[in-house]
Parts: C-alpha cells; structure tokens; sequence
C-alpha cells in the first residue's frame, strides 16, 4: 500500500477507533520531576484515554515486551481433586501496542525468532500472533547511553506493521503488513503527496545525521571480538563491581529466561503452573538440586550474559540479541555498561 | 510475510510443549536412604525413548524435575526413573508408590550413540547417582550383547549403603560376557569387595584404545579425574562419553537454565564427547 499521512490533531481519533477492536498500550507520562519539570517518566501502558497518549515519549524503564512476553504468564492449569487432567493456558486477546521505537520493534523480531524456533511456544507466539505493531521512527538518539545504530536496530526491516513518522503537524504512514492495512482503515489517513515523500526524505537524511557510531568496530566483527576476549581479565575485573541483581534482565527487551512453578489454589482442588522472568545472573540460576552450581562466579554470569546479548542468540535465531536500547546500562546500580564492556573487550587481551 | 513472521502464525496454534501426559507408577521402590526406583507406563501411547534420554517428571501441586531414564527401550513399552530425593519434586516422590500417577514430559535431549559403538568395546565407568542414566546404555549394550565387542561396568559409591541396582550388580557380576567391577570410597568390615576411587579400578582392567568407547557418567570430580584415566589408557577425546547434569526446566531450549554457553543441554545433550565437552569450557 502506498503511504499515507495522518494529521496529528487526528491520532486521538484513530486510537479510539483502534481501541473498539482491540487493547491498545503506548508510552504515557507517569511522573514529572518536582525539581525539573523537563525530567519526564514515561512508562508503557494500557490506554484508557487516547489524550494520555506521548508519542514525543523518550526511552521507558521497561519495554513493550511485558504485554506479550509478560512477567507473569500461566501455562498449564490442573485438578488436584482426582484426574489431575493438565491443560494448556493461553491468555491472548487483540492488542495493538502503538508507539514503538525501532529498537524495541527489533527486540520483538528476536524474541519472535526464539520461541518460534525448532519446538514453538504457543504461550508466547499466540499472544504475538494477536499483537499488532505500530513503530514510531526516532528523528534522535534518545541519551548517550543508546547505541542502537551499532547494533543495527535503528532502521527495522521487519517487526512492525505500521510505521510512523513525525514530520511537523502530520505523521507519515508507511504500512508493512495486511493487518497494518487493515488497522489503518479506520484512519482518517490521506495518501501522501509529493511534499510528504520528500518530507519523509528529508527526515530520514536528519535521522542520518543525528545517529553517530560509538563501537570501535563493526558489530558483525562482535561475535569474533567475544570469542577472543572469553578469557580476558576484563570480566572478573567488571565483575568486580557487579552486585548480581539482576536489574540488566529485567529491563531487557530481548531477555526470556524463565523460571515455573506451581501455584495451588486456596481451597486445594486445582492448581496451576506459572512462568516468571528468571535472571542469569542471580547466583542460583545454574545451580542444580544437588547443589552444585555451573557458574558460582559473578564474573562467568557476567560474561554468560555479555556472550547471550551479542553472540548466542544471534546464533541460535540469526537477530541480534542486543538492540542497543541502553536499558540495563540505564539501571545499572554499578553503573556497568554493555557497551563499555563491548568497546573494552575489543582492546583486551 | 517473512519466514519469522510465518513461523509465528503457525507456532500461535501448535500444541503446547509444557503439558504433561499422565504415567501411571508399576513399581516403586526405595533403593537408598535418598534414592527411589520408580517403574512407570505411560497411559494411552507408551513412551518412545533412546539410552540417554530424561523425562520432566510432575507432581501436580509441587512442580517438575528433570529425570533421567535408567532403563533401555529393548525393556518394553515400561520406563524406568531412579529418583534422588534432593528437592521439593523429588522429595515428595518418597511418597509415591504402586498405582499412584505421575505426570510426565518428554522425552528430551540426545542419546548415547550406540551405533557408532557397534562392534566395538564400551567400557561403562559410572559414579553414584551417575549410574541411573548409565544403566539405560548398560541394559540395551547387554541385552543387544552379540552388536558389541568387550563391555567392563565399573561402578562406584560412597559407601556399600548407597549402592544402586544391587541386585543388578550382582548379576552382572556373574554374567562371563561382561566384566564388572564394583568399589566404593569408604566400608566396614561387612564389605568383601573393593575399597577406594572408582579411578583405581583402572589397574584391574584391560583396554583396547584402538577400539573402545569409555561412558562415563558421574559427579563433575569424579568425571575429571576418571578422564584422565581413559586419556592414559589411550582412547581418544571423542570416544570418551559423558552426560551433563544441569537445571532443564523447559526442555525444549527457551528457558535458559541448563545453557553453557552456546549450547541448550536440555537439546543438544545432555549427552557429549570429551571432545565437545571440553571445547566448552564451562563444562564440568
């Protein structure tokens, strides 16, 4: 479908109309800063009024993962009062998650990849198949934090159906899929004109401009520069500072190690068996009953997740594993940077 | 649509692979102060399993643990798990007995390759709890005798009282077609057999490098200084065997837990070569 344009006095319209057919979530201000009033907090949400909606929102502590790959998701239910009989639970209603930056567009893209590969999760693919994805172009990087241009996910070939575009009191609408067609039906979009195209242009020639690289070396070159550095002191040496939290996890759009166990009802006659986000640097994740634990050190945690983020899952789904967004260096307590680590292994030994 | 996008549409409908079928228990039996011998069927279609295989085992209302099969499909359509009671799912299995159901997932990982092992000798070196997926290549090597060359069983404990498949033992002792050789650490006087680390038992026995495969499933201490022993015998990294132990919570390589680096135990195991193994790393 050729693009369109929408003006923004018309977005409010066309979420209403979204929200007839589906849950729609975006970025909404949470908290202004009583010191700054420029400090703002934007956190992803479900939309309950389509003014709340901040489309000029800079990066949240946490994704738009959460809505598909929730931090708490039953997958099995079962009787505890005679035939167990254990079904599969799939929580899935139409969303549509509106706003997305190209960064979290790609994290999506890789964790589609994961649990679509060799035997497929239905909990999550179900709940992915039922989302749509409306992206939102970044016109600037959103802190010196982000190295999204590094890690390619900045211009996003797939992983949206809908893209957005800001330019001035309109938005360019560019429509990728059958069901980015059919969302923006209830658009009052115009098909774009000549000026449009090249407002669009010109854009993206800004767009250019304002994104620098920042690693030292092409990020094809990481998975090698990886393996070389796997037994640098580089990593006991950061480890040093680390505090095992687990904080870089739980912020990261790309992360989905789980953990399951079993919750029973209160009168004991059914229960149900439920996955959370689990961390791979908290110190029992590799531990086994027995009590022997495969990576006791905080420095080969560390590393596992160093080497997760820009080696393994690209391997193990061919997309990246890191998008750059600059959340776990954002939550950090040690202040320890992905980055920094990337750009520090490249020149250790 | 691209490939990804495709694979989604059709994985959102596939069935889901954390759903337990239901097993019912034949035989139980306490086989140590820690560790149960359960003998299971599946209800409806019976469990197709390799030598090396494990199964997630469900106590409804408590959660799941990774299990290795200890028996060999030459068995029958039955399955065998030996249990050690070490956490919340295994400790409440002490309570499991004849009649009572189980559930079960799987089964998952590779096996043991026992055809690339056909005509040649297997020397099966098995420590503790180590013994349990050992006795699932044992069986089959024993029951499909005349495909393989020499086969030597060492076995090792602690102590006399943690010995597993006593019986068993026993009879593989007698059996003139197989060598089998038992120790343990530590004994009183009551023990007639041999005393000290499953290593020593090397010096009893005789290897062909050219032509035999070690399996070797133990402790990570014991794993390590018994390679070392197969590797002075002669026999090469890659016909050295092992089986990791690690937390396989989903089985099917998404959750995370039993990843050493790039690899999914719970997929690509948990059954590797010393070769494998020690490329690796984070092994043993």
């Amino acid at each position: 479908m050729l693009p369109q344009v929408l003006k923004k006095t018309d977005l409010g319209a066309w979420i209403e109309a979204l929200a007839e057919s589906r849950r729609v979530a975006a970025p909404i201000l949470k908290e202004t800063s009583p010191v700054d009033p420029k400090d703002l907090k934007f956190a992803w949400d479900y939309v309950t009024e389509p003014a709340d909606v901040r489309l000029d929102y800079t990066v949240t502590v946490l994704g738009p993962k959460k809505f598909i790959w929730p931090s708490r998701q039953t997958v099995l239910a079962y009787s505890l009062a005679g035939d167990p009989s254990p079904k599969p639970v799939l929580e899935h209603e139409p969303q549509v998650l509106f706003g997305v930056h190209p960064c979290d567009a790609t994290a999506i893209a890789t964790l589609d990849a994961a649990f679509a590969k060799d035997v497929p999760d239905p909990h999550y693919l179900s709940r992915r198949a039922d989302t749509a994805i409306v992206c939102l172009d970044c016109s600037r990087p959103c802190d010196e934090t982000a190295f999204c241009l590094d890690m390619g996910s900045l211009y996003p070939e797939t992983g949206w159906d809908i893209m957005l575009t800001a330019e001035d009191d309109r938005y360019f609408v560019e429509i990728k899929t059958d069901l980015g067609q059919e969302l923006v039906r209830s658009a009052k979009v115009q098909a774009a004109t000549k000026q449009d195209m090249q407002a669009r242009q010109a854009f993206t020639e800004r767009k250019r401009a304002a994104f620098h690289t920042q690693l030292p070396f092409e990020v094809k070159y990481l998975p090698e520069v990886l393996d070389a550095s796997y037994d640098s002191l580089v990593w006991e040496a950061i480890a040093r500072r680390c505090f095992s939290c687990g904080s870089c996890n739980t912020v990261c759009p790309t992360c989905y190690c789980w953990d399951i166990s079993d919750d029973v009802a209160m009168d004991l006659t059914k229960g149900c068996r439920v996955r959370r986000f689990d961390s791979c640097q908290l110190d029992t994740f590799a531990e086994v009953a027995g009590g022997e634990n495969f990576r006791k050190d905080r420095s080969s945690r560390l590393r596992h997740r160093m080497f997760r983020k820009g080696k393994y899952i690209l391997d193990q789904t061919g997309r990246t594993g890191c998008v750059g967004c600059g959340r776990c260096d954002r939550a950090c307590i040690a202040s320890i940077s992905i980055k920094e680590t990337f750009v520090q292994i490249a020149g250790s030994r | 649509m691209t490939q990804v996008d495709m694979n989604v549409a059709k994985g959102a409908s596939a069935p889901s692979p954390y759903v337990p079928r239901m097993a019912r228990i034949l035989a139980a039996e306490q086989m140590t102060e820690t560790e149960r011998f359960f003998r299971l069927r599946m209800e409806g279609e019976p469990l197709r399993y390799e030598p090396g295989q494990f199964v997630e085992v469900s106590v409804f209302g408590v959660g799941e643990a990774p299990i290795s099969i200890c028996s060999s499909p030459t068995q029958g359509d039955e399955f065998e798990l030996t249990v050690r009671h070490v956490g919340a799912v295994t400790g409440a299995l002490r309570a499991y007995k004849a009649g009572d159901r189980l559930g079960i997932r799987g089964p998952f990982g590779n096996r043991f390759d026992y055809e690339a092992m056909k005509g040649q000798d297997v020397l099966f070196v098995a420590g503790g709890l180590g013994l349990a997926p050992t006795r699932s290549l044992i069986r089959y090597v024993l029951d499909k005798r005349k495909d393989f060359g020499k086969v030597t069983i060492l076995v090792g404990a602690r102590e006399p009282k943690w010995l597993l498949f006593r019986d068993e033992l026993q009879a593989w002792v007698k059996r003139s077609d197989a060598e089998t050789r038992v120790t343990v650490d530590r004994c009183d006087k009551d023990w007639k057999g041999c005393v000290g680390v499953i290593t020593r038992l090397f010096t009893q026995i005789r290897i062909d490098p050219s032509r035999t495969w070690a399996v070797i499933v133990g402790p990570p201490i014991m794993f390590k200084f018994t390679v070392l022993e197969a590797l002075a015998a002669g026999i090469p990294e890659h016909r050295i065997v092992c089986s990791l132990e690690r937390n396989m919570k989903c089985g099917v390589g998404k959750c995370g837990h039993c990843q050493i680096r790039n690899v999914y135990v719970c997929r690509d195991g948990p059954v590797f070569t010393y070769d494998q193994v020690k490329r690796l790393r984070e092994g043993i």
